[in-house]
C-alpha cells in the first residue's frame, strides 16, 4: 500500500523541537539566582543574602576587636580580684553588657538600613515623561526637584540620578554604598554600614550600651587598682601586678570621651526627631527665624519623638535580598521573528518588570526620547539630562557609580512566559514575596496570569544608559 | 505541530502600557499613595473603584505604621531581648503586609483582571509606586 505506516517527520516539528531543546538546555544551564547576587549597590552579602554589609566595611573588625579584647582582659585579669574583694555581680553585669553591645553592633552592621531599591525602567521612563510634560506652573522650579508641603513646611524632593526616582523626604543617597537610604543618618565606618531608618535603633542601643560598658569597665579597673594599692602597696606596684588593667584604662579613657559625646548627641537627635544628616546640613534650624523647631517631622514632644524613633514599628527590608531573579528567557518559537536576542550579561536591578516587545519599546523611546541603547562600551548620557543645569538639583554628593561600566553593562529582564515554565513562574512568584517569609508564594500574579491566559510577551529591554555623565561635580 | 497549536491557544495578551501611582508625601514620610485617577484608566475602570482601592491600601499601610500601645510594647520587648525576638516572631508591619498582599490579590481577581488590568503590590516596587499594568484588549484584536 502506498499509505506508509511510517510517517514522514513533519519539518515544522523539526524546526520547533531543536529550538525548544536548545531553550531547555539554556534554562538548565542558568541556575536561578537570588536578587542579592545582582544587587547594584556597593554592598556585601553573607549567608545567602540574609546579612548585608557595606563594601566599605571600614573599621568594623577594629571595633569588634577592641570590644572583645578589652572585655577579655577585664574578665581575665580584673574580675577574679574584684569577685574576691567586692561582689560576684561584677562579671555578671559586665557579661550582660558585653553581650548586649556585641548583639547591637552586629545587628547594626548586618541589617539593611532602609535601602530603597532602584526604580524600574518603566517607572523611570514614566517619571521622565512627567517631568517633561509638567510645564503647568508659571514658576518653573529647577529641574529634577519637586516641592511638596509637609505639615505646612516646604520640603524639596531631589531626583536621584542613580536610582532614577525622586527621593522620599529624609532619604539620602549614600555615596559609599551607592544606595538611597531612607531616613539616612550617616555612614558609620565603625559599624561598617549606613545608619538609616531600619537600623537606627540598633545603632542607638549600641552606643548607649557601649557607653555603659566602657564606663563600667573604667570604674571597675579604677576600683581594682585602688584596692590593690590600698593593701600596703604603692600604685606602681599595683600596676605592675596587673598590667592588663592599664591597657584597659587607656582604651576606656579614650573611648569614653567619644562614645559618651556621641550618645549625648544622638539622644538629642532622637528627642528632636532629627537625623545627623539634617542636623549637619541645618535643614530645619537657622532658616526659620523665631520658630524653635522648623522640623516638620517632629511631634514637638520629647517622649513621643523618642518612642517613635526607637520603639516605632520596624518596616521590612524593601530590597528583597533572598528573592529569586526571574531567569532570562529566550523568546518562544512563534514570536522569534520580531525579537532580538541579547547575550546574557549579569543583570542589574529592575528584574521584576513586565517586558514588552521590542517594537513597543522602540516606539516609546522615540516618543519619550528618554533612553538610548547602550552597547557595552562607554556609557551614554540620556538626551534629557544633557540639556539640564544640574547644579541646583544636586546635593553635594560624589558621582554615583557608572552604569554601563559595571559588569559588562546591564540588562533588566523579566519573563512570565507560562509556556516554558513551571519553574520560571515559581521563580517570579518567589521574587514577588519580599522581605517577609511566606509558606507559599503569593498567588496574586499566578491567578491573574491564569485568568488573562498568561503573562506578557517575553522580550528584551534596551540596555540602560549609564549615569556617569549625569551629575556634574 | 502540537506545540504550535498550544502556542496559539495561549494568546498571551501584550502589555499595552503601565500606569504608576506615585507616593503622596503631604502627611510626612508615612506610606500613602495619591488617589488622583489617572487618565489612562478612564476607559477601563471606574474612578470610584480606583479611589476605593487606593484608599483601602492607604488605610492598611497606615495601620502597619500606626504608633500606639501595641507597637511601643513590641519595640520595648524587642529592645529588652536585644532584638533577638524578631528572629522568631513576625513584626506587626509584616503581618499587615501579608494582609495587603491578600487584598491586592482579591482586587485583581474581582475587579482588575476582568478589565485587563493588573495591580502590582507596591512592596515589589520598594513602596515607591502602585504599578497598574494595562493589557491589550483582546476583543479589539491582538497583534498575532
Amino acid at each position: 500500500m502506498k499509505n506508509c505506516e511510517y510517517q514522514q517527520i513533519d519539518p515544522r516539528a523539526l524546526s520547533v523541537s531543536p529550538l525548544s531543546a536548545q531553550i531547555h538546555t539554556e534554562k538548565k544551564e542558568q541556575r536561578p539566582r537570588r536578587k542579592w547576587e545582582v544587587f547594584p549597590g556597593k554592598n556585601r552579602f553573607f549567608c545567602d543574602g540574609r546579612l548585608i554589609l557595606s563594601r566599605h566595611s571600614g573599621v568594623l573588625p577594629l571595633t569588634l576587636g577592641l570590644i572583645v579584647v578589652t572585655c577579655g582582659l577585664f574578665f581575665a585579669f580584673d574580675c577574679p580580684f574584684l569577685v574576691k574583694h567586692l561582689t560576684v555581680f561584677i562579671p555578671v553585669i559586665g557579661g550582660a553588657l558585653f553581650v548586649f553591645v556585641v548583639i547591637s553592633l552586629l545587628r547594626t552592621s548586618f541589617t539593611d538600613p532602609g535601602i530603597l531599591p532602584r526604580a524600574t525602567l518603566d517607572e523611570a521612563a514614566d517619571l521622565e515623561r512627567q517631568i517633561d510634560s509638567s510645564g503647568s506652573s508659571t514658576y518653573r522650579p529647577p529641574p529634577r526637584t519637586k516641592e511638596i508641603l509637609i505639615n505646612q513646611q516646604m520640603v524639596k524632593l531631589k531626583y536621584c540620578f542613580t536610582c532614577k526616582m525622586f527621593r522620599p523626604p529624609r532619604t539620602s543617597h549614600c555615596s559609599l554604598c551607592d544606595n538611597c537610604v531612607e531616613r539616612f543618618d550617616h555612614h558609620c565606618p565603625w559599624v561598617g554600614n549606613c545608619v538609616g531608618k531600619r537600623n537606627y535603633r540598633f545603632f542607638y542601643s549600641f552606643i548607649i550600651s557601649l557607653s555603659f560598658l566602657t564606663s563600667f569597665i573604667f570604674g571597675c579597673v579604677i576600683a581594682h587598682i585602688t584596692l590593690r594599692s590600698q593593701a600596703g602597696k604603692s600604685l606602681v606596684q599595683a600596676i605592675q601586678e596587673s598590667p592588663a588593667s592599664v591597657v584597659e584604662l587607656v582604651i576606656c579613657f579614650f573611648s569614653i570621651w567619644s562614645i559618651l559625646g556621641l550618645s549625648g548627641f544622638h539622644t538629642y537627635l532622637v528627642a528632636s526627631n532629627l537625623t545627623t544628616n539634617e542636623d549637619i546640613k541645618g535643614s530645619w534650624s537657622g532658616k526659620r527665624g523665631a520658630e524653635e523647631s522648623g522640623n516638620p517631622y517632629s511631634y514637638n514632644n520629647i517622649i513621643t519623638n523618642c518612642c517613635v524613633t526607637l520603639c516605632g514599628p520596624l518596616p521590612p527590608s524593601l530590597i528583597d535580598r533572598r528573592g529569586f531573579v526571574p531567569p532570562d528567557e529566550v523568546v518562544p518559537a512563534a514570536s522569534t521573528a520580531s525579537q532580538m536576542e541579547l547575550p546574557h550579561f549579569s543583570t542589574k536591578n529592575d528584574v521584576n518588570m513586565c517586558t514588552q516587545s521590542t517594537k513597543d519599546v522602540l516606539e516609546r523611546m522615540i516618543n519619550s526620547g528618554s533612553q538610548t541603547l547602550c552597547s557595552p562600551g562607554p556609557p551614554k548620557t540620556t538626551p534629557l539630562v544633557q540639556g539640564l543645569p544640574s547644579t541646583a538639583a544636586l546635593s553635594p554628593e560624589p558621582p554615583p557609580s557608572a552604569g554601563c561600566s559595571g559588569p559588562l553593562g546591564r540588562r533588566p529582564t523579566d519573563s512570565r512566559c507560562p509556556l516554558f515554565s513551571r519553574s520560571s513562574e515559581k521563580e517570579s512568584l518567589h521574587s514577588i514575596n519580599p522581605a517577609f517569609r511566606l509558606a507559599s508564594p503569593s498567588p496574586s500574579v499566578t491567578r491573574t496570569a491564569k485568568t488573562l491566559g498568561g503573562a506578557a510577551d517575553v522580550s528584551f529591554m534596551p540596555l540602560q544608559p549609564g549615569s556617569v555623565g549625569d551629575e556634574a561635580p | 505541530m502540537a506545540e504550535t497549536h498550544s502556542l496559539q491557544d495561549f494568546q498571551r495578551p501584550a502589555v499595552s502600557s503601565k500606569v504608576f501611582i506615585q507616593r503622596d508625601y503631604s502627611s510626612g514620610t508615612i506610606c500613602k499613595f495619591q488617589t488622583k485617577f489617572p487618565s489612562e484608566l478612564e476607559s477601563r475602570l471606574d474612578k470610584q473603584q480606583f479611589e476605593e482601592t487606593i484608599q483601602t491600601l492607604n488605610n492598611l499601610y497606615a495601620e502597619a505604621e500606626k504608633l500606639g500601645g501595641s507597637s511601643y510594647l513590641e519595640g520595648c520587648l524587642a529592645c529588652l531581648t536585644a532584638y533577638t525576638v524578631f528572629l522568631c516572631m513576625e513584626t506587626h508591619y509584616e503581618k499587615v503586609l501579608k494582609k495587603i498582599a491578600r487584598y491586592i490579590r482579591d482586587q485583581n481577581e474581582k475587579i482588575y483582571a476582568p478589565r485587563g488590568l493588573l495591580l502590582t503590590d507596591p512592596i515589589e516596587r520598594g513602596l515607591r509606586v502602585v504599578e497598574i499594568t494595562i493589557f491589550e484588549d483582546r476583543n479589539i484584536g491582538s497583534a498575532r
